[in-house]
């Protein structure tokens, strides 16, 4: 084993512990009843009502934040991109600021200023307009989506922005092309790698976050990462809980797998 | 040419000309009051040190940069405040800027794409301008796998398909090595007689300024020290500045004594420049290769080899002459602290103006 091997060591029993061994244990409680028998059942159960109608609420609510994270992030990229203030990454800085801030507490946060009689209820009654009743609603979860996971489309689609070269926008006018041409043409299909990292930081979180749906949907709106925590923090049924958390990584890779090819034959024609 | 009216007045009236163009940035005045007419068909260089003004120039033609004050007109009309699409005028950038995420063919395609062109006049433009840039069959390979030259030669085809009356030229050989520069220079030139349009070039390399261009256009500090053809520009510098920047010099104080006589470190040396008055003080400019070595005694002035380097294919020596030291080439070596002679041959020695202040020296040929 030479020096360079040597200094992959601790990387390699990372991986072997962080990420195989759990990996396996719980594809062996996912593939096997309480008596420790080898069964599908608990793959299976995803196609039961309760489950699915959950993981179709999931897909649709993560897609959801994902396009408005997407459609917050872009234009504000754009904006920082050209800005002076932007260029010294000062407001870039703001925008990823709250990520600093503990996720469970911005969600609460959020959780205080929707309740009925929270602060922009309060707010919005003093000014006579009709109360705000979208918390333990859909709605809110995606807001606080939206909330906690927008820093993370910014800064990658932020990072792509700055890195295109300026002489090859200005050879876009040159040769005849509008702002919008120069977009879509241009700016959109170079700024792709940052795009497709950005909706795979804010889509795959938000799939399985059951912490926001907890805070906010107020134990109304299920989402598969909720089912999943109920079932190893109080049915207890491990097995189903990791054989629904199975089926949910194999969503996420086809979803994964979509992107990238998405990716790939969207060169030049995004949009 | 009285009999064709229609004609002469198109020779006449430039293609394109700047007016009083002024731009300063952050209170630096980077082009003051600049005026060029630029004629049709012509390979035209502005020439001059960085931060020359020269860059500018180019961008406030290719519609990047808005000038403060002054006008850009184009056949005519004023296109001072005209968008970058909206311009007849193509540009070739110093760092090539191909889109990287296009292949070679798309790049040629992307301006005939947006002016709406058919797909087979868009095919057979693509051939035909890799083929005037020597990369036939390069339409499918990739933007990196390309090396720099050839970047830049399709940058050079991804311009000139569009048809445009004029490309602007942004140091485009600067990142290339010295063969490949070399080779390219030859290119352009051909590629200008191919597609008789006007080449606007910016370039900071006097070589390649003298070899391509019909007219130079020797800039300093936003203003126009002079043009003319390289000869004029190489044989004629009106100043010093210029004779400094284009090509090795000897810059001397000398003293013109009456027409054609010229005093310099205290020796007579004849010349041909008249007009000038009697004991005037001035800048004498002799080009090294113009000096003749000889023995002690043989010449106008004498003096002692001090130092002498070969660089191909003469020698470079410097030589101490009456308090000055002389650069001079020549193609037999003299050994350093052999005692030679100089002389300089009349029609080789310029007699330029003292400049009487700093300001001047930048005014001196802002007509």
């Amino acid at each position: 084993m030479n020096k360079k091997q040597l200094f992959s060591g601790p990387f390699l029993a990372f991986i072997l512990c962080g990420t195989l061994v759990p990996l396996g244990v719980i594809a062996f409680y996912g593939l096997t009843d309480r008596s420790g028998a080898f069964t599908v059942d608990n793959i299976l159960s995803i196609a039961t009502p309760e489950h699915a109608e959950a993981l179709l609420l999931s897909l649709g609510l993560a897609l959801i934040s994902t396009v408005i994270c997407l459609l917050l992030a872009f234009p504000l990229g754009l904006i920082l991109k050209d800005s002076k203030l932007g260029q010294k990454g000062f407001m870039v800085f703001i925008f990823i600021l709250p990520m600093w801030m503990n996720f469970l507490l911005r969600t609460m946060a959020w959780q205080v200023l929707l309740e009925k009689n929270g602060v922009i209820n309060n707010v919005l009654g003093a000014i006579g307009l009709p109360a705000l009743e979208i918390i333990n609603t859909p709605a809110a979860v995606v807001l606080g989506m939206v909330y906690d996971y927008l820093p993370f489309m910014i800064l990658p689609i932020y990072n792509a922005l700055i890195k295109i070269d300026k002489n090859v926008i200005e050879a876009a006018y040159d040769l005849g092309a509008n702002y919008r041409q120069v977009l879509s043409k241009v700016i959109i299909p170079l700024s792709l790698p940052g795009i497709v990292s950005g909706v795979t930081m804010v889509f795959v979180p938000s799939l399985t976050t059951f912490a926001v749906s907890n805070i906010l949907g107020g134990g109304k709106v299920n989402l598969i990462g909720n089912i999943i925590e109920q079932e190893f923090t109080t049915s207890f049924n491990w097995n189903l809980g990791a054989g629904l958390s199975l089926v949910m990584m194999i969503f996420i890779i086809i979803s994964m797998a979509l992107i990238e090819k998405f990716d790939r034959n969207g060169e030049g024609n995004l949009i | 040419m009285g009999k064709y009216p229609a004609e002469f007045l198109k020779i006449k009236m430039p293609l394109i000309e700047l007016i009083d163009i002024s731009k300063s940035y952050d209170g630096e005045t980077v082009l003051d009051e600049f005026n060029l007419k630029i004629k049709e068909n012509e390979f035209i260089t502005l020439l001059g040190p960085s931060g020359c003004g020269k860059t500018t120039t180019l961008r406030i033609l290719g519609g990047f940069v808005t000038p403060d004050t002054g006008k850009v007109i184009y056949q005519g009309k004023d296109i001072t405040n005209l968008a970058p699409n909206k311009r007849p005028l193509n540009t070739v950038f110093q760092k090539y800027a191909l889109f990287p995420n296009m292949n070679i063919a798309e790049n040629i395609a992307f301006g005939l794409k947006i002016s709406g062109k058919s797909k087979e006049y868009i095919d057979d433009k693509i051939k035909y301008a890799l083929k005037l840039v020597n990369l036939n069959g390069y339409e499918k390979r990739s933007v990196d796998s390309l090396s720099g030259g050839q970047q830049q030669r399709i940058a050079i085809a991804r311009a000139i398909v569009n048809e445009p009356k004029v490309l602007l030229l942004d140091e485009p050989l600067g990142a290339l090595d010295l063969k490949l520069r070399q080779e390219m220079q030859y290119e352009l030139i051909r590629l200008k007689k191919e597609l008789g349009i006007t080449f606007l070039y910016v370039t900071h390399d006097q070589e390649e300024a003298l070899t391509m261009s019909d007219k130079v256009v020797v800039m300093n500090q936003g203003y126009i020290q002079q043009m003319g053809t390289p000869e004029q520009i190489y044989n004629e510098p009106e100043n010093a500045f210029v004779a400094d920047f284009i090509g090795d010099s000897n810059i001397i104080d000398g003293v013109m004594m009456e027409d054609r006589v010229v005093k310099i470190c205290n020796h007579i040396f004849p010349c041909i420049d008249e007009g000038f008055g009697r004991n005037k003080p001035v800048d004498v400019v002799i080009r090294p290769e113009d000096i003749i070595i000889g023995k002690p005694g043989e010449g106008t002035i004498d003096g002692v080899v001090t130092s002498n380097v070969f660089i191909g294919v003469h020698y470079e020596m410097c030589i101490q002459a009456g308090g000055f030291e002389w650069l001079a080439q020549n193609t037999t070596s003299y050994p350093v602290g052999t005692h030679v002679s100089m002389r300089v041959v009349p029609d080789n020695i310029q007699i330029m103006n003292k400049p009487q202040s700093e300001d001047e020296e930048a005014m001196a040929l802002d007509e």
